[in-house]
């Protein structure tokens, strides 16, 4: 898990949900930043349009911190640098 | 038991005459037309350059960033004008009263820039997703739900579409409910925001919209201008609102809708004619008590000749003494907000005594022969009015109002 990545995650949910990134860490939950279900999407629509990937219904549903967001976001860039990988 | 008596105890309005009830009120005393060169989309694609648009408007002033974001321009314009009814209401909040509390809007497009933002995305820079706000954006009801958020309103709250009738046809039943008993009080009104490229293109195939301005039942109108803002009432049974002592600014005492059964857009004189005698009827008003009628008044070839036809069907020689304009010279054609902001013109006009005027009339159409108090305000004490409202579609919604002394 690369800082650059960490940092870019952080980065999306910072201007999304308007809060300074320094409150943000990689174990913060989403309970804890006050990110509900709405949030969440908007969350999602800015990492797909940072990373340039799709990520589905059911791999987003089951996230609940940043780590599980990060993590998610290394496996879906790991799965598309071997397939033919993200849609633009 | 006897029908309840209605009162308007609050007021709010945003438009392209200012950010609140006093600047609209002094832009229609004056007869100053908010009409100018339309700044919301890129006119140059466009046959028409003017609109009646809500200037300097900065969401930031007015919510916090994420509920910005989360509210499209229309919903934002059904809550400001609404946080301005409830506070010159006085009203306070109990728990009793937010569970017998209304919230009926009127819309008729819902969030045509997010639409339309989602749509050149998606289409035009082939983007793949649109914005997941996108769904509750759009929703014609955005506002009401928020607003039933903002105020902890739990009573019955929705909103009503029906083209250029969607407010009136809100405030009808929400004044309906206020006068049965349903709940003991209501805010009500409309909002739209229209500005944006696609919605403008759609009403310029129509070739209905002027090149130039709004002059109603003028010789030589072009058309309509489209405009945009909110606005909303707070409306509770009379003695309600006498026994806490509330500002009363007027009375809403009838209410008439009809539709047409006609054609989709060409309008006629019967259903609008119907829908006026109605709202006496429902008011028990004598047609000869009316002083004043804010008209639909939209400026069309096809509406004023119209409307003039059915005013003179319902009135009679009478017409010859009623005061008839539009203020849609001047704050333009709000579609599904329309309503609302004409019925805080004619509330204000009652109160204030004085006749807000036909914006930007050139002179005598003879099919448009009513007294439409051309270019000046009128001072004039009247105890009744009517504001009509005439949708595509053919519904009729009318709209009757008693100055309170």
């Amino acid at each position: 898990m690369s800082d650059d990545l960490i940092q870019r995650v952080i980065s999306c949910i910072a201007s999304t949900q308007h809060i300074p990134a320094e409150k943000i860490t990689i174990d913060s939950t989403f309970e804890e930043l006050g990110i509900d279900s709405l949030d969440g999407i908007n969350i999602l629509f800015a990492l797909e349009n940072e990373f340039n990937l799709n990520i589905p219904d059911d791999a987003a549903r089951t996230i609940r911190n940043v780590r599980q967001m990060i993590e998610g976001i290394e496996k879906l860039l790991e799965a598309g640098s071997v397939s033919s990988g993200a849609v633009a | 038991m006897a029908q309840r008596r209605v009162a308007i105890t609050g007021l709010g309005v945003i438009s392209a005459l200012g950010r609140d009830r006093h600047e609209f009120w002094q832009a229609l005393r004056q007869g100053r037309s908010g009409i100018a060169a339309i700044e919301g989309a890129d006119r140059t694609q466009l046959r028409f350059a003017n609109g009646a648009e809500v200037r300097n408007y900065n969401s930031l002033d007015h919510f916090p960033q994420k509920e910005a974001d989360l509210l499209d321009r229309f919903a934002q314009f059904a809550v400001i004008p609404a946080r301005e009814a409830i506070a010159a209401s006085g009203l306070e909040w109990t728990p009793e009263r937010r569970r017998r509390t209304a919230i009926v809007t009127g819309c008729c497009v819902g969030g045509q820039a997010t639409e339309d933002a989602g749509f050149v995305d998606l289409y035009r820079d082939r983007r793949g997703r649109v914005h997941p706000l996108t769904i509750p954006r759009i929703m014609a009801n955005a506002g009401a739900s928020y607003l039933s958020m903002e105020f902890g309103v739990t009573g019955p709250v929705y909103t009503v579409s029906t083209a250029c009738s969607s407010a009136n046809h809100a405030i009808g039943q929400a004044f309906w409910m206020v006068r049965e008993g349903i709940v003991d009080l209501a805010l009500t009104g409309g909002s739209e925001a229209i500005f944006s490229l696609g919605f403008l293109k759609a009403w310029e195939a129509m070739r209905v919209v002027a090149p130039d301005t709004c002059r109603p039942f003028s010789r030589d109108r072009k058309g309509l201008i489209l405009g945009e803002g909110g606005a909303m009432l707070v409306l509770e049974p009379l003695e309600a609102a006498r026994a806490r002592g509330a500002k009363i600014f007027g009375e809403l005492a009838g209410f008439g809708m009809s539709s047409d059964a006609h054609h989709i857009t060409q309008p006629s004189v019967d259903g609008p004619a119907s829908a006026m005698r109605l709202a006496l009827e429902d008011a028990a008003l004598d047609a000869e008590q009316v002083g004043y009628i804010n008209a639909h008044g939209t400026g069309t070839p096809a509406n004023d000749p119209t409307e003039t036809a059915a005013i003179r069907a319902v009135f009679g020689a009478h017409a010859a003494k009623l005061g008839v304009s539009s203020t849609k010279s001047m704050h333009g054609h709000a579609l599904g907000a329309a309503g609302a902001i004409e019925a805080v013109a004619t509330t204000l006009a009652l109160a204030e005594g004085v006749l807000p005027p036909t914006a930007n009339y050139l002179g005598l159409d003879p099919q448009c022969d009513l007294d439409v108090i051309p270019n000046t305000a009128r001072e004039r004490r009247v105890e009744y009015a009517l504001s009509n409202s005439f949708a595509f579609g053919g519904l009729n919604a009318v709209l009757a109002f008693r100055a309170w002394n």
